[in-house]
């Protein structure tokens, strides 16, 4: 029997997933918790978040997130993957960075959109002064 | 070869250098460390004494009360922070009410000009935080607090703008006897000069030894320090001090010319001088013996601390003489409290002690004695938006807790004395003091320095030679996407 | 002249010009002293925002993505690189930036929404030297996050608070060492979630009931001393370990910003260290808001955009109905077990159908009974079966509620025993 606190929303119940028993889940709210509680015990996935450099943005790096959960086995790999990456502004949020991750059918894809530097201002409407 | 060289760029070498940069002489300050006032200078309380506390007669009492007249003069002139708010030294038992009359009459004997004995009514009405079992006070509306590395820095940029040379990260590592003078060995280099000045404070006694016998010891104390937020700083309106005791002027509450309030310090020997680390029990007897004061403080204000070593020697009073075995060596050593006070009267009485031993002090024409700095935060509305007009970097606020802003970083790093360090910019312009501490400005001041001279962040240092903010890049950037 | 003026473009404020915007205003206007909008959000690159109020789990820039295309919208204008130094009673709001340089901007009405700062080491006077290698976790994220630079390789996290759990997963998976995280009292203050995730996953312990008595390391940090405390927080001798490290990571606690407000003269709360507000977020200032971290330091950003809309909303109701000031006032009070109500008053004719109490326990607590009072009479009573001081809790209070209190209402915590 393991015991684990469910990640899943932030309530954090506790779970205990038996494994004799085919891994049946005790202590779960909801059926998202029972879910994890399994697949945690059997293949536990994660999402990763993290960036990479880009170039002729306001700062130096844009942040990026797999868009759907890998196993987690995979964690250090992905992140090491976009190593050596160089995004060029202007970048859109969703736009995918690196497809397959470690073969996976899960992408990197940005988290935010960047503008060119020289050209973020106009990216908000009405911005300079008005004389009121 | 040099005329003089100067072992050390605290404010003693510095007021040093500052005085002889006066004359037609060839002067270069040797500094340890990347910067200059970052040894005792830089932490201590930040007072100029009034001159009562040193006993008649001595070095320290003269230069004490010479030291802070020159002082309220050269602050202005070089636009050092300075204000006289005055001290109050506290009595909290009969036998110490005693002692404020013996402190009385020591400072009218040693010249100071205003001097009060003060009832517990008139002590308490003056500063109601306090501790009511205050039985009276000695008042000297004469005493001020200042910056003391801008004091320093102040100095130094002006010997320097005045022909003076200053050489950074050079230890003196060895001195010979040459004829007509001396030869300092430095890390990478060798120096002559034909006068030393041993300005080399917790190492005076190391530097003094490398040309001439052992005439003193440096016993170094180190004090240690609460820095309270700006929010407590009129906790207090005057210094206020407690009796002095054989090991120093005791713990005491100020405020700092930024407008804090510094708790501090306590009195420790310590084996290594340039031990400047805090220690719980020095932390805790700081807090117990301020709290006898002013009973109301609330340390849990307090945004940094820190402790000072002071050059304590073997010998009662300062140690201004010529070394008596070689010839134009000359100490300036043991300058213990009260050396910030008397830093510009030192400096005077080397200037004196070098012209008998044979140098000739002939006065510049063109000296440049004058310092001015752009202080954003201080200026009127008017005067603010008039400088952004004129450099638009003024307008970017870097440090947000003391509103510091690019324009003022940019003129610490085009200084005469550059900064070697992001503290180094702090120093000069007073970025990352406040009340987060850098945290929010030290990538932006950064990020500065990276654009404006060209740096490598993996190079930036906070403060010391190998203070290395950085590590590494979290990713390389290679191939494009 | 602006409607309205806010000061923070962070999601605070996004959320408050947007309500204000679709509830009337016209003339908005946001400054931020960064070179985009979105505040902190800009570095929160990690998952775990949204789930409430977007019903998906966004990473920060993905949840200040979507106020900002909501604004691009809409007319409301944006100052970037722009820093507010002064906000007067009247509304006098003084900035200065690079390109438009001193500016005085009156307007309408003002929303604050400066967020929070992090503790110091100074703060909690860790004793020892002071090297470089000693940094806030917001400060490393910062570093690492928009900069791309790793602080340091081996660090050790002081703070068990989710900046400090999120820093030792992003640095772990920069390839620092994370040695451990630290924690003074017996519990964390962070999501379970993030001790799993961030934690448990890389093998990182948590010591609870330590914390670090010195900081060794001439240039750059050497070594830290880590040592168990008791009950009183103090640490036992002889239980110290001296710790191999080049950084220190601190995640102790997060200030609220407020210099501006107590320039202002805005009445303050000493236990949140925000402004008194009401429940339209308005302070004590009449038409001046203040909403998000600048009030109380929230957990998670959906409660602060929840706060910031009724601001917003406020602020629009104040300009377009220029309502007379209310006559009756109920002061909420932070009882037993409380560590601070937000808001901290009530206008009892103001509540719309129901009216939420944020609140912070003392404590960590078991099953128990949250109990509304006003003069010692029981007006209602909450069951939670679970409360924590690192949790920001809140509870609803109908309308008809008020109509039975008079000068004041209460909560207090009555712990269900067996």
């Amino acid at each position: 029997m393991t015991e684990l606190v469910c990640i899943v929303c932030p309530k954090g119940c506790r779970l205990f997933v038996d494994e004799q028993k085919d891994f049946a889940v005790t202590g779960q709210s909801c059926p998202r918790g029972e879910a994890y509680g399994r697949e945690e015990l059997i293949s536990p996935i994660r999402t990763v978040t993290s960036t990479v450099r880009i170039e002729g943005a306001l700062c130096r790096c844009c942040s990026v997130k797999t868009d759907r959960a890998i196993p987690k086995s995979l964690v250090f790999e992905a992140v090491r993957q976009l190593d050596g990456v160089l995004l060029h502004a202007p970048i859109r949020e969703g736009q995918t960075v690196i497809a397959q991750v470690c073969g996976t059918d899960v992408c990197f894809v940005c988290t935010r959109d960047m503008e060119r530097e020289d050209t973020y201002e106009s990216v908000y409407s009405g911005l300079g002064s008005r004389d009121y | 070869m040099f005329d003089v060289a100067i072992v050390g760029c605290g404010i003693v070498g510095a007021a040093a250098a500052y005085e002889l940069s006066r004359y037609r002489l060839r002067v270069i300050i040797i500094e340890k460390e990347n910067d200059v006032a970052v040894g005792t200078t830089r932490a201590n309380s930040a007072i100029l004494h009034a001159g009562y506390d040193p006993e008649p007669g001595t070095m320290m009492a003269k230069l004490n009360v010479e030291g802070v007249r020159l002082a309220k003069e050269l602050c202005r002139k070089l636009d050092v922070p300075y204000r006289q708010c005055g001290s109050l030294v506290l009595a909290f038992t009969p036998r110490e009410l005693a002692l404020l009359k013996t402190l009385y009459h020591r400072g009218k004997e040693n010249g100071v000009q205003e001097l009060e004995l003060l009832t517990k009514e008139q002590t308490l009405r003056m500063e109601p935080s306090l501790t009511p079992g205050t039985l009276g006070a000695l008042y000297a509306p004469g005493a001020a607090i200042v910056n003391p590395w801008e004091y320093c820095l102040a100095l130094a940029e002006t010997a320097v703008r005045n022909g003076a040379e200053l050489r950074l990260n050079s230890p003196v590592i060895g001195i010979e006897r040459l004829p007509g003078g001396f030869q300092l060995s430095l890390p990478t280099k060798k120096v002559q000069a034909r006068y030393i000045l041993n300005a080399a404070g917790i190492h005076a006694d190391k530097i003094h030894n490398m040309v001439a016998s052992p005439s003193f010891q440096i016993l170094p104390v180190r004090g240690e320090y609460y820095l309270l937020d700006k929010s407590a700083g009129n906790l207090v309106e005057h210094v206020i001090f407690q009796c002095p005791t054989r090991m120093g002027k005791g713990t005491l509450v100020a405020p700092t010319v930024h407008g804090n309030l510094i708790v501090g310090p306590n009195n420790e020997p310590v084996a290594d001088g340039s031990d400047t680390s805090t220690t719980r029990d020095g932390l805790e007897q700081v807090a117990e013996m301020a709290c006898k004061s002013v009973p109301s403080l609330d340390l849990k204000e307090s945004i940094r601390n820190f402790s000072g070593v002071r050059a304590v020697s073997d010998q009662e009073d300062f140690i201004i003489r010529r070394a008596e075995d070689s010839a134009g060596f000359i100490d300036l050593a043991g300058i213990k409290s009260p050396g910030l006070s008397a830093a510009p009267a030192i400096a005077r009485m080397a200037a004196a002690l070098l012209e008998e031993a044979g140098l000739t002090l002939t006065e510049k024409t063109d000296f440049i004695d004058t310092r001015r700095r752009v202080r954003f935060r201080e200026l009127s509305l008017e005067e603010k938006e008039a400088l952004i007009r004129k450099d638009s970097a003024y307008g970017q606020v870097i440090c947000r807790c003391e509103t510091i802003t690019e324009g003022e970083i940019l003129d610490a790093l085009r200084g005469p004395i550059p900064p070697q360090s992001v503290d180094g910019i702090k120093r000069r312009c007073g970025s990352g003091m406040g009340r987060c501490q850098g945290g929010f400005c030290t990538p932006k001041v950064m990020e500065l320095l990276c654009r404006a001279e060209g740096k490598d962040p993996l190079t930036l240092l906070q403060d010391t030679a190998g203070s290395c903010l950085l590590a590494k890049e979290t990713k390389g950037g290679a191939a494009d996407v | 002249m602006y409607e309205l003026i806010v000061v923070g473009g962070g999601p605070a404020g996004l959320a408050a010009a947007y309500a204000a915007w679709e509830s009337g205003l016209q003339r908005i206007l946001i400054v931020d002293r960064d070179q985009a909008l979105g505040g902190i959000l800009n570095q929160c690159i990690h998952s775990g925002f949204g789930l409430h109020r977007f019903g998906s789990e966004l990473t920060g820039p993905e949840y200040a993505g979507r106020y900002i295309r909501m604004l691009q919208h809409t007319d409301v204008e944006v100052a970037l690189e722009t820093m507010v130094l002064e906000v007067t009673a009247d509304r006098q709001v003084h900035m200065v930036s690079r390109k438009e340089g001193y500016r005085v901007l009156e307007a309408a009405s003002v929303i604050l929404a400066m967020g929070c700062r992090e503790r110091t080491r100074g703060a909690i006077a860790i004793p020892g030297t002071r090297p470089a290698g000693v940094l806030t976790a917001g400060t490393a994220q910062r570093f690492v996050n928009l900069d791309g630079y790793l602080p340091g390789r081996r660090v050790v996290i002081l703070g068990s608070g989710d900046i400090g759990l999120i820093m030792a997963r992003r640095m772990t998976l920069e390839g620092a060492k994370v040695l451990c995280c630290v924690e003074i009292m017996p519990y964390s203050s962070g999501l379970n979630r993030n001790i799993v995730q961030c934690l448990r996953d890389y093998d990182i312990p948590l010591y609870l009931s330590h914390t670090i008595t010195e900081i060794r390391g001439r240039n750059r940090v050497e070594q830290v001393v880590l040592a168990k405390v008791d009950e009183r927080r103090m640490p036992i001798p002889g239980t110290e370990r001296v710790l191999d490290c080049d950084t220190l990571l601190l995640s102790v606690g997060l200030i609220p910003e407020n210099e501006l407000t107590r320039k202002a003269g805005i009445k303050m709360d000493r236990r949140t260290g925000g402004a008194i507000v009401y429940e339209n977020m308005e302070t004590s200032l009449p038409g001046i808001f203040a909403c998000g971290n600048v009030v109380h330091v929230h957990d998670l950003v959906d409660f602060v955009s929840a706060e910031s809309e009724r601001a917003g909303k406020a602020a629009a109701s104040y300009v377009l109905h220029k309502e007379e000031p209310q006559s009756q006032v109920l002061e909420l009070i932070a009882g037993e077990g409380i560590s601070y109500t937000v808001p901290q008053k009530i206008h009892p004719d103001k509540v719309g159908q129901t009216i939420e109490i944020f609140f912070r326990v003392t404590r960590p607590r078991n099953s128990s009974r949250i109990r509304v009072t006003s003069n010692g009479t029981l007006l209602s009573v909450f069951k939670r079966e679970h409360l924590a001081p690192g949790e920001m809790e809140h509870i609803r209070l109908p309308r008809e509620l008020f109509e039975k209190a008079t000068g004041s209402l209460e909560l207090s915590i009555e712990e269900v025993i067996g």
